[in-house]
């Protein structure tokens, strides 16, 4: 079994009819085995149900087309029996909240040994609780027969998410997704459990889908990047090139606007409105009301991504138009503070 | 009372202003012995901006109540334009209040749910004596000054995103005439293209009616960029103070090192420290910051250092004179 993990046209809504919300609009992506692949994106740009969507942990109510497969294996069409083994042993999720996905009332040995046998990677309850103590002394837990015994809330943060860690890759999963799973941590914390998943990651040919909203964990982990904003990726391509020389105008909006030494104070450049909620629709490119460089085409279709590089793509047309190679600067974004909100 | 607020301002001078709110030897012990806070000294000037910046549990809220009056110290003093401000009663108190606001952290639960943003904001004007005709002519001054068309009067939080609600908040604080804005974490739960917009908002208003700033947030990128002098807190206590750019540029306390470098993406050659915050209701003897410190010594284990000067106006709480060049200097192959 290869851990190829390849998506193409993903398309994910809640509800029916007039009720539906659009959250994910035709997402494609591919990572190799043991490669890392970064959703970048705000709030309600989509990433998160991608994540999801690819385990399909989305119930009744909710429609997931496209494809999904994994080491040549198509997950949509899977019974939800076959999915079931598959999660937890094939893929491993780390949620963004530690504490929301342990059972407070359960040790942290007791989850771990039940993912161990119920995925029958061990045969019996001595082989599992020793292989518990040796995932947790993997994940850089540095007593791992004491926390082995303890019930979550006796566990810090960044231990909690280092337990949920050991669980996602207790069954040695061909790709690991994660979820925003620093985002509860403080930042020294944060910078160990990074630290951790390029380990684990250098340890096996294991693939990583990680899901942030913080431009500085996507330029350490190095990878792929997708910008996600309304439920499509705006650009993609290497995370190094990517941030160096981003193309589409919301990435070099999203760039200019975090604080960096050198900037003066109030001169922050500012992509004007907010980015739109969840299935929030617009009839052409998501990003029109909000970028500098809009034309009247832009309000007709949304942009298609097309290559702008070698292994980027970018879905801008007014950026991508002429010749490729020498990114048009969007130059047009303000240093102001006050300008109106778009309601 | 002035009520210059919308005045376009006069320039704002440019020297550290008198000291206007000043803190001296905070210390504040929560029920089993859990000091949250040890001997926090911090002094604000008229039209500054201080930043504190620190992670979950190293005192840096509690401090901010302490200095909103809203706890009450167990030892030190909190003076406001001269006076004790924990002592301060009846009139004195409330003006107090009037010149003192808050911008808290979540936008989503700061403004009551049930009241429209004008009675939000009236709510707070009436509390401190503006009269109906003032408000509503400074109602819809205050919303278009922060960016909102004066129609969101009439709305409510729930019909806001988090964006307009903290601006929304902003409007609020400014509508008493507040001297002095705390801001504890105004910007930590906006999306980053948002944030940019609300910080930039908050440099302008200072710009135009010389406010004073406290700034507190765990992001040291956005602290830097926003303030004039930064403290950095560690189990309760001040480790180390100076002007932003020399925190930034040129560290002088092994933790703010670490904080440095374990922002994401900067380019830093990575300081990964073992453990996490000490429980402050068992801290270590001696310095906090010893059973995670790369340079710790037996001397660390004595006694917690006093704040040092280290170059004038910068101070830091480490034996170490250069702590910084000896942190980098055996690992900087990466």
């Amino acid at each position: 079994m290869s851990s190829h993990l390849k998506v193409t046209g993903l398309t994910t809504t809640f509800g029916r009819g007039d009720e539906a919300v659009h959250a994910v609009r035709g997402v494609d992506l591919e990572i190799e085995p043991s490669g890392t692949y970064v959703l970048l994106g705000e709030s309600g740009s989509g990433k998160s149900v991608t994540a999801r969507s690819i385990l399909r942990l989305y119930q009744s109510g909710t429609t997931i087309t496209g494809s999904i497969t994994l080491g040549g294996e198509e997950l949509t069409t899977l019974p939800e029996r076959r999915m079931r083994e598959l999660r937890g042993s094939r893929i491993g999720m780390v949620p963004q909240d530690p504490t929301g996905a342990l059972d407070p009332l359960r040790s942290i040995g007791a989850q771990l040994m039940e993912v161990l046998l119920v995925h029958r990677i061990v045969d019996s309850k001595a082989a599992a609780r020793a292989r518990a103590v040796e995932l947790l002394d993997r994940v850089g837990i540095a007593d791992p027969g004491r926390v082995v015994k303890a019930k979550p809330h006796m566990l810090s943060g960044g231990m909690r998410q280092r337990a949920v860690i050991a669980i996602a890759i207790a069954c040695n999963p061909d790709v690991l997704i994660a979820d925003e799973p620093t985002t509860a941590l403080d930042v020294t914390v944060q910078a160990a459990v990074i630290e951790l998943f390029r380990e684990l990651q250098e340890r096996s040919d294991m693939s990583l889908l990680m899901v942030t909203h913080d431009v500085g964990i996507a330029e350490e982990l190095g990878g792929e990047v997708g910008v996600m904003y309304a439920g499509r990726l705006l650009e993609t391509g290497p995370i190094g090139e990517v941030l160096a020389t981003p193309k589409h105008p919301y990435t070099q909006g999203l760039l200019a606007s975090l604080p960096s030494p050198g900037v003066e104070r109030g001169h922050l450049k500012v992509i004007p409105g907010r980015p739109p909620l969840t299935g929030e629709t617009a009839s052409g490119c998501a990003f029109a009301a909000r970028c500098p460089l809009v034309t009247d085409a832009c309000h007709v279709v949304p942009p298609a991504l097309v290559r702008v590089g070698t292994g980027r793509e970018a879905a801008c047309p007014v950026v991508n138009a002429p010749d490729e190679g020498s990114p048009a600067t969007v130059s047009g974004f303000s240093a102001g503070a006050s300008e109106e909100l778009s309601a | 009372m002035t009520t210059q607020l919308l005045a376009a301002g006069e320039s704002v001078p440019e020297a550290p202003g008198r000291p206007l709110l000043d803190a001296q030897g905070l210390v504040k012990v929560f029920g089993t012995g859990v000091r949250a806070v040890s001997n926090v000294s911090l002094t604000m000037h008229a039209g500054q901006t201080l930043g504190i910046v620190g992670e979950s549990g190293c005192g840096k809220s509690t401090t901010a109540k302490m200095l909103l009056r809203l706890l009450t110290p167990d030892e030190g003093r909190v003076y406001f334009d001269g006076d004790d401000i924990h002592r301060m009663k009846g009139r004195k108190l409330t003006e107090l209040r009037r010149r003192l606001q808050v911008v808290p952290q979540n936008p989503q639960t700061s403004l009551n749910p049930r009241l429209t943003l004008e009675q939000s904001i009236a709510f707070n004007m009436t509390a401190h004596g503006y009269g109906a005709a003032e408000r509503r002519r400074r109602i819809p001054e205050l919303l278009d000054r922060v960016g909102l068309d004066p129609s969101y009067a009439r709305r409510y939080p729930h019909q806001m995103s988090g964006g307009q609600l903290q601006r929304a908040a902003i409007a609020r604080a400014l509508a008493t005439e507040p001297e002095v804005v705390i801001c504890d974490e105004a910007v930590s739960a906006l999306d980053k293209s948002v944030q940019a917009q609300v910080l930039n908002l908050l440099s302008d208003l200072q710009a135009e009616l010389g406010l004073a700033y406290l700034f507190i947030s765990h992001d040291l990128a956005v602290v830097e960029h926003i303030s004039d002098r930064v403290a950095v807190m560690y189990l309760g206590r001040v480790v180390e103070e100076g002007p932003a750019d020399q925190i930034w540029h040129d560290p002088r306390h092994p933790y703010t090192a670490t904080l440095l470098s374990s922002t994401p993406g900067l380019d830093h050659s990575r300081i990964v420290l073992g453990g996490e915050l000490p429980n402050p209701a068992n801290p270590p003897t001696g310095c906090g910051f010893r059973t995670r410190c790369p340079l710790a010594t037996d001397e660390c284990a004595a006694a917690w250092p006093a704040l040092m000067v280290r170059t004038p106006d910068h101070y830091a709480s480490c034996i170490h004179d250069e702590p910084v060049t000896l942190m980098r200097d055996p690992a900087s192959s990466s």
